[in-house]
């Protein structure tokens, strides 16, 4: 059984101009233990998802249908207090920027204690020990004494392995990492990137990885989910997505990167931008960029359909369906 | 590497050095001594009339202030840099400040913080046109931002829309288009891109790379994606604390690196199509600027220092292949070719 299902997820912004959907109909599941992928450019939508399994959708911005489901329960309609115990004890959550998500009044130890002892029923000398091992499996040296810093007197790197150990110090089962890597450098990424793979690898956790990094994407996840406009483009195993994707968006994005391995004149661009939420064009999303758009594509939307290894959501390959 | 006889752009021994002392009490009460960063320390490079010079680097190396440097945001505090073979900081000062300026112009990271956003997009783009009183008529005004518009992609209508009716991509173009509104010959890019989509991105380094090939424009782009400087550049220096450790010509340096740090910076790059394949990711951090070790900076972190690397500074050598690195292990052949 999947550990969490999300289905149908639709999120919406009401304001006074109408109410914008940023989420329409998202749907997908990660397993125990699996590392998935979430990637799209900036709007996408990818970081509200994040948001909406965690709940802490900022308002007024609102699950307006749908269901996510952890081991079968829901957790989408809970109120607050209960989404509170679930939040750190069975989810964990990383985001961009650490310094932002430490309290910069309290040491790094006292962090993990609260956390610990918030979830965890033990006495707070078995406590302080536990946050001197998590600093310690998450690479900090001296933890013994760097229990007792705070936030700022630790760098960049230092600080992100802090808010892993945090994330980790209940034992979640799913890890939400929004961009864990992204204010990093590329040489602190690549560290963190692992950490979070190997500690995550041994505690059997699974973790839905967010980023706009294909790279990353690459290297770390079992599977990836491709959002645009608030949709799932095409989601399957990482290396399907990327050597044969299914759906144009995806092949566009992935051309568009520029390669180390070889060398190109001119990169291939998407013309044009994402849409604004207020303007989504009808059908599907993505048709007036599309280079392979045709006439139905313009009047009906798409869900995701089996497309090879992989699934799409673009016509291109319902044809492929039915003609067998 | 080929060193062109009469490059456009020449920097010598560029240094920028900022006090960040404690203010002066303190610093009587407390007995703190004065405290400087040497951001940028020694930095020397060539750039031909044409090409494009990437700058990589971490946080906090020094290329930032390499281009306020090379726009005459800064004095150098040693150094200097000749551009056609002119002093450019003695004619930022004197009388031929303004031919010099708009000469050499910048393109900045984000697009959202350099468009005045009261402004309509024909004033922002006209804005150095009428500073350097180069077109002064209304018409030939908008017909010149027109033209400009058109050169960058987007459409001359568009000069009547304020910034925010664009997206960041956009935006950008119409940087560039302000950048290119005094025909300049030199732009000095830093990060134009790490603030957009890699659809946009894509979009923005393709505009550039034409205008290049159309104008015979010269770039000095600064950046910290190394697959983006390996799709823009010519030659690429690598920066670390201030200081260049490598500067090679692009294909070999992307090829053959030599500085330990450069290979650690091109090994951590996460390869998009060998998925799963595990890197040993390098251990440490970039020391505190404040205090950096003695020796080579790098030292801490190279799995090849010894006793001279802790206490000797390299420099900038030029190795047989013709890249010039500064590195002790390199030096001695202690390293051997990647």
């Amino acid at each position: 059984m999947s550990l969490l299902e999300v289905q149908n997820l639709v999120v919406e912004f009401p304001t006074r101009r109408g109410t914008l959907r940023a989420l329409d109909d998202v749907s997908f599941s990660i397993a125990p233990g699996e590392i998935l992928g979430v990637v799209g450019e900036s709007g996408a939508g990818k970081s509200l998802t994040g948001a909406s399994i965690i709940g802490l959708l900022e308002p007024p911005g609102r699950v307006a249908s749908g269901q996510i489901r952890l081991e079968g329960q829901r957790i989408d309609n809970l109120p607050h207090e209960r989404m509170r115990h679930i939040r750190g004890r069975k989810i964990g959550a990383i985001f961009q920027d650490p310094l932002t998500s430490l309290n910069p009044l309290y040491t790094v130890g006292q962090q993990l204690v609260e956390t610990i002892l918030t979830h965890l029923p033990m006495p707070a000398a078995q406590a302080r020990q536990r946050a001197i091992d998590l600093l310690k499996d998450t690479g900090i040296p001296a933890a013994e004494q760097r229990i007792d810093h705070y936030p700022h007197q630790f760098s960049g790197g230092m600080r992100q392995r802090v808010v892993i150990a945090l994330a980790l110090a209940a034992e979640p089962q799913l890890i939400v990492a929004d961009e864990p890597t992204t204010a990093l450098d590329v040489s602190i990424q690549a560290q963190i990137i692992q950490l979070l793979k190997s500690i995550c690898k041994t505690r059997g956790a699974a973790v839905m990885l967010i980023t706009h990094d294909m790279g990353v994407i690459a290297e770390t996840c079992d599977r990836v989910a491709v959002m645009y406009a608030g949709r799932v483009a095409e989601i399957g195993p990482v290396h399907e997505v990327i050597n044969r994707p299914a759906h144009p968006y995806t092949a566009g994005l992935m051309a568009s990167i520029p390669d180390m391995e070889q060398d190109r004149e001119r990169l291939n661009q998407i013309d044009g931008a994402m849409p604004r939420l207020n303007a989504i064009p009808k059908g599907c999303a993505f048709n007036p960029r599309c280079p392979q758009v045709f006439d139905r594509c313009r009047v009906e939307r798409p869900d995701l359909m089996p497309a090879g290894a992989t699934q799409a959501a673009c016509w291109l390959h319902a044809v492929e369906k039915e003609a067998a | 590497m080929n060193t062109a006889p009469n490059p456009l752009v020449r920097a010598h021994d560029l240094a920028r050095t900022f006090d960040v002392s404690a203010p002066w009490l303190n610093r009587v009460i407390e007995r703190k001594p004065r405290q400087l960063l040497h951001a940028v320390d020694g930095v020397g490079f060539e750039i031909e009339k044409g090409k494009t010079l990437a700058l990589v680097g971490e946080s906090g190396c020094g290329k930032s202030t390499v281009a306020r440097l090379l726009v005459g945001l800064y004095e150098p505090t040693r150094g200097g840099f000749s551009f056609d073979g002119q002093d450019a900081h003695a004619a930022f000062k004197g009388r031929d400040a303004r031919a010099m300026r708009r000469r050499i112009q910048m393109i900045f990271q984000d697009p959202y913080a350099s468009l005045n956003p009261r402004w309509l997009v024909q004033d922002i783009i006209a804005e150095p046109l009428r500073e350097h009183g180069l077109i002064t008529e209304a018409a030939a005004l908008k017909a010149r931002v027109g033209e400009l518009l058109t050169s960058v992609g987007l459409s001359p209508q568009d000069m009547a829309k304020y910034p925010h009716q664009f997206s960041g991509g956009q935006r950008q173009r119409i940087s560039i288009a302000r950048a290119l509104a005094t025909e300049p010959e030199f732009l000095v890019c830093d990060e134009p891109t790490s603030a957009l989509d890699v659809s946009v991105q894509a979009q923005v380094l393709n505009i550039m790379k034409d205008l290049q090939k159309k104008q015979g424009l010269t770039y000095l782009f600064i950046s910290h994606n190394l697959a983006v400087v390996r799709h823009v550049s010519d030659q690429v220096g690598v920066m670390y604390l201030g200081r260049l450790v490598e500067l090679a010509d692009k294909q070999q340096l992307f090829s053959q690196p030599r500085h330990p740090y450069t290979r650690m910076l091109l090994d951590a790059i996460p390869k998009m199509h060998d998925t799963g394949r595990a890197r040993t990711p390098v251990q440490g951090e970039v020391p505190n600027p404040l205090d950096p070790p003695p020796g080579c900076a790098f030292n801490p972190r190279c799995p090849f220092a010894n006793a001279r690397c802790r206490s000797e500074r390299p420099q900038l050598l030029q190795d047989e292949g013709g890249a010039r690195v500064a590195c002790h292990a390199v030096e001695e052949g202690r390293i051997g070719r990647a």
